[in-house]
């Protein structure tokens, strides 16, 4: 398997064309606005990474992406094809997109095998032999094939993120939106998972994601946005936005990180 | 995709591997080659907490001999016992009714067993209907809230009478005037509304994360719902429905109104016929033995999922 394979509902964009690309993106709950005309590409095979205070906007972007959320204006783009446009099919986007959520949303009732396996065998009509041995494969590959069996309420809050995003992958998106994954982990669990997303990163897969770890986003992002107060004040790369940042806003926000030791 | 297998990984491992040492072995499990020996301490605490432990039963012996003393004392110097005893409590129409009464029984969970799978089915296909988006399902939805607010409302024995003198009064050819079927039917049309919304409380208290997840994997509405949704949803009710199938067990006698010889009125027959009550106390007890099974093997289910589910023992 390999990540830069064409998804079953999705063609090769073409040369040069982000995978992700939102078009001045706005959205609001009732009166407060929460995305005010939000503009970002995402290139195929890097990883983007939102940063700032919570409340400002960095899920609510992630879920209209996912179309669990509508957008009120602005369109958002997945291989050159909007998403946002009226009359698409939303689960065959949703089947191109992978999301790992903050409280992983593992389903409890199943094992771990039958939380991976779920959407190849129902969505994408994988054997169930065939979507069991891939699915042991990538439990293999992360020390985790003899929890295969388990319910998630048996494993540790580092092994159910992992097997979630696993979970995620299994279907192998074209692009993994990562919310804030390692926010509900003890402090000692979050290296095992962010060492997986490395690894997806080697592999070349397309990544948003949304994080509190600043060290993680400098050292693995390629492009690093600063949202504040639904606003992307300031988009870079790591060095340019951590080394120097051009808003008064993004250095009191790195400021007030490093003292609380974060950064 | 592959995850590969570098040294990246090891840290990773080794973090998951330390995590299941702490939830695993008691911490008296050090790999040290000297036996453990208990200490004076740990000794005197399991005495202590043993002579309790004895204490509390004594207590709660003596103290339910007591109660159950009084109860008794209350209940057969009370000036009518004799009569009440001789009138409700006689040993020999008891013996005469218990096998009339056994035969009506057998109606009565006939009776269950097919109206509580009917109500099961129909409960949760009117709570479905109920939870479907968009326009299209307008009139569907309409309907389904229509139903549960009527015969919820409609007291039962209303609803049995409609149907077990109504539906023969309209003379339709080939519907059938039998009052088991019937009232069967009105069972099922009240009953059917109560589960409905038991099921349709456990469909929303799953939380909104799990149908956000199954959504986000490409799962349509209809796949969350079966795969998702359900089956966590009817883990949740499993107690609610157990109430509501020992009322309608209960409230299968409520057909004799028909005409159809049930428990109940297998005993009300005897009792009119010798003036003496206790067929109907025998019918009464034999519902309770009944229930009581029912109530430890959907405890026993209960108990099951959630051991296989959850580590938590006895928390």
């Amino acid at each position: 398997m390999t990540v830069d394979a064409p998804g079953p509902a999705g063609a090769e964009s073409a040369a040069g064309e982000p995978v992700l690309r939102l078009e001045e993106v706005r959205k609001g709950y009732g009166s407060s606005l929460v995305l005010r005309d939000v503009t970002l590409e995402v290139p195929v095979h890097t990883v983007t990474a939102l940063i700032g205070a919570s409340g400002s906007g960095k899920s609510t972007l992630l879920r209209c992406v996912n179309l669990l959320e509508e957008v009120d204006d602005g369109g958002i783009f997945l291989d050159g094809a909007e998403i946002t446009a009226p009359r698409v099919d939303q689960d065959a986007v949703r089947r191109r997109i992978g999301v790992v959520f903050q409280s992983y949303n593992l389903f409890p009732h199943m094992t771990v095998l039958d939380n991976i396996t779920l959407a190849p065998r129902r969505v994408h009509r994988v054997p169930r032999d065939r979507a069991e041995a891939e699915a042991l494969e990538l439990l293999a590959r992360l020390g985790l094939a003899d929890r295969a069996g388990a319910y998630p309420d048996r494993l540790s809050g580092g092994q159910q993120q992992r097997v979630a995003i696993l979970r995620a992958v299994a279907t192998r998106p074209r692009l993994l939106l990562l919310d804030e994954v390692t926010a509900a982990l003890d402090p000692e669990l979050v290296g095992e998972v962010l060492a997986v997303i490395r690894d997806l990163k080697e592999e070349g897969m397309t990544m948003v994601l949304a994080t509190h770890e600043m060290a993680f986003a400098r050292d693995v992002a390629d492009q690093v946005c600063f949202l504040d107060a639904g606003v992307v004040l300031e988009r870079g790369t790591p060095a340019e936005v951590f080394g120097a940042p051009r808003q008064q806003r993004t250095r009191d926000f790195l400021r007030r990180l490093t003292e609380a030791g974060r950064l | 995709m592959t995850v590969s297998d570098d040294a990246d990984d090891r840290p990773g491992d080794m973090a998951g591997g330390k995590g299941e040492d702490v939830t695993g072995g008691p911490p008296d499990v050090k790999a040290t080659p000297a036996a453990y020996v208990p200490s004076a301490r740990r000794i005197a605490r399991e005495r202590y907490r043993r002579a309790r432990t004895r204490r509390s039963f004594a207590v709660a012996a003596v103290s339910s001999a007591a109660t159950a003393a009084v109860l008794v004392a209350l209940v057969v110097n009370a000036p009518g016992w004799q009569r009440t005893r001789a009138t409700f409590l006689n040993a020999h129409y008891a013996r005469v009714a218990l096998p009339k009464v056994l035969d009506g029984l057998w109606l009565n969970l006939r009776l269950l067993v097919v109206c509580g799978a009917i109500v099961l089915v129909a409960g949760l296909l009117l709570a479905m209907l109920r939870t479907l988006r968009g326009p299209v399902f307008f009139p569907v939805r309409a309907l389904a809230t229509v139903y549960v607010d009527f015969f919820r409302g409609l007291p039962l024995i209303i609803c049995i009478l409609v149907c077990v003198f109504g539906v023969p009064a309209l003379r339709l050819s080939g519907v059938t005037h039998d009052p088991v079927l019937l009232g069967g039917f009105a069972l099922c049309l009240t009953y059917t509304a109560y589960v409905a919304e038991v099921f349709r409380a456990g469909i929303e208290s799953v939380h909104p994360g799990q149908r956000a997840a199954a959504r986000s994997l490409g799962l349509t509405t209809a796949q969350t719902m079966r795969h998702v949704v359900l089956p966590q949803a009817v883990r949740l009710v499993v107690p609610a429905l157990l109430n509501d199938m020992v009322s309608l067990q209960k409230d299968t006698g409520l057909v004799s109104i028909g005409g159809a010889v049930d428990a109940v009125y297998a005993a009300e027959i005897i009792a009119s016929r010798d003036f003496n009550y206790t067929p109907y106390v025998v019918a009464g007890l034999i519902f309770v033995v009944i229930t009581i099974p029912m109530t430890r093997f959907t405890d026993w289910v209960a108990a099951r999922m959630n051991a296989r589910q959850s580590q938590g023992g006895a928390v």
